[in-house]
């Protein structure tokens, strides 16, 4: 028997049901943005204005910046819906779970990474990155942001049930996310260096792969042990 | 295969089997150990380089080679828990992932004490100090998932969940932290088993050595039983079987 509405169709109402949700409460949007601009702003009053030094400091403070940011608007992904019942329909429906799974991790990464990409060039200026690495930090943010957004979902998905997730999620997933991290800071900071970064890229791409595909399994059964 | 396991996904079984298993894990793996340190700490010889600061071998290499054996256990218990739905194996996450922190601590403790002397520093962001750091944190993340639940039922389903994705994740953290940064040596033995080189190291030195390794495994596995037991008899306590068993014990 054909299902009656295609995978797409669900794909599509599903994703236009969370751009319209998340658009209805923008300060949830815009906070994690706010914290990520703060943060960096700290790391020049911590450690000294000296400019060759927070070039040198950039690669790894904007990417830290970004995975305690990204960690910090994480938890909508999934929380609300819990509450409110809308996960265990989306649970129920004549579609593999892994499907709804990707277009909620696409509506996060939409709402959270895009932003990030655009503001990344303002970072590295306010860094002083040196121009050569603009490329990379932004190909690195671009490999990088999904595997947040789909790892994230993981810890979202068995932490959901609790009330108290939020300092647990950055326990479990921060440990998780190192790879990314170093490979990251390791393709800027070549690139500084005046060196390809194709090399930690090409991983960090891998990384990307692997992580986009497999996480929805995971999360289907993180799921399936936080909604009984 | 199957039809051999299945039996012990009743916890009732996987108990009698533990207390079988159990002599023949404590008494040879105290026995070794006791033989192990005695012969490692008062008998190998000193170090031409390293004088005696380098006995710290024979706790340091055991703790590192079982904090990662401890958490391949862990996975295959993981792997059946949330395939299979064995509550046995539920545990066993749980009685096993105390020993695997406490034998990565020890080998981060020690590895501290013994690059004072021999590096001249408590710490270095080498690699594989690094990932044995992740492998700590990864072991809290597990036991800190299943503490948060009020359910225990639920709690060590996520935790089994959260153990298989560290499963693949570990391999990535440990070369990724490779490529990016290496003091320590490399391994002396698996370099021997691996490349069938002649070990690096003299047999005076390996042979307790190995003796170590073997004793830890068996006293970690006998106190991994034994937490393995104490879980099943307080879950089951209100069962007839238990209540047998733990009369029987009294008496």
């Amino acid at each position: 028997m054909t299902p009656a509405v295609s995978i797409r169709t669900h794909m599509k109402a599903l994703i236009q049901r969370d751009l319209r949700v998340a658009m209805r409460q923008r300060s949830d949007l815009l906070n994690p943005i706010i914290f990520l601009l703060v943060v960096v702003t700290l790391f020049p009053l911590g450690v000294g204005p000296e400019m060759n030094m927070l070039a040198r400091i950039a690669p790894g403070v904007i990417w830290v910046s970004a995975l305690l940011s990204a960690l910090l608007g994480l938890e909508r992904l999934f929380r609300d819906d819990f509450r409110d019942g809308a996960l265990e329909q989306m649970l129920l429906m004549p579609l593999a779970v892994e499907w709804a799974v990707l277009a909620k991790i696409a509506v996060h990464w939409l709402l959270t990474a895009v932003p990030l990409l655009v503001l990344a060039p303002l970072l590295a200026l306010l860094l002083n990155l040196p121009g050569e690495a603009w490329g990379a930090l932004w190909l690195s943010l671009l490999l990088g942001t999904p595997v947040l957004s789909s790892i994230g979902a993981v810890g979202v998905a068995l932490t959901v049930s609790l009330n108290k997730g939020g300092a647990l999620l950055s326990l479990l997933l921060l440990p998780l996310l190192i790879p990314l991290l170093i490979f990251a800071t390791a393709a800027v900071e070549t690139a500084a260096n005046g060196l390809s970064p194709a090399g930690p890229l090409a991983l960090m791409g891998a990384i990307t792969v692997l992580a986009v595909v497999l996480s929805p399994y995971a999360v289907h059964a993180a799921l399936r042990v936080s909604v009984n | 295969m199957w039809r051999w396991l299945h039996p012990y996904a009743k916890p009732e079984a996987t108990y009698r089997l533990n207390q079988k298993l159990l002599p023949w894990f404590a008494v040879p793996g105290i026995l070794l150990l006791v033989i192990g340190m005695v012969w490692a700490l008062l008998f190998a010889p000193a170090d031409y380089q390293q004088g005696e600061s380098y006995r710290i071998i024979f706790v340091h290499v055991p703790a590192a080679f079982w904090s990662m054996g401890f958490y391949m256990g862990m996975a295959i218990a993981a792997l059946s828990a949330v395939v299979w739905q064995i509550r046995t194996a539920e545990w066993a996450i749980l009685a096993i992932a105390p020993i695997g922190a406490v034998l990565t601590f020890i080998s981060l403790f020690t590895g501290a004490v013994w690059g004072k002397p021999m590096w001249g520093t408590w710490w270095e962001w080498d690699a594989r100090l690094t990932a044995q750091l992740i492998l700590f944190f990864l072991y809290l993340g597990v036991l800190a998932l299943y503490a948060a639940f009020e359910d225990e039922r639920t709690g060590a389903k996520a935790a089994g969940i959260l153990t298989l994705i560290g499963t693949v994740n570990i391999p990535i953290i440990h070369y990724s932290v490779y490529w990016w940064n290496t003091l320590h040596q490399q391994s002396t033995i698996s370099k021997a088993i691996t490349r069938l080189e002649k070990p690096s190291m003299a047999p005076e030195m390996l042979w307790p050595l190995v003796v170590c390794i073997f004793a830890f495994m068996l006293v970690a596995s006998a106190l991994v039983l034994l937490r393995l037991n104490n879980e099943i008899l307080k879950r089951e306590v209100r069962r007839p079987w238990a209540q047998a068993e733990l009369l029987e014990e009294k008496h």
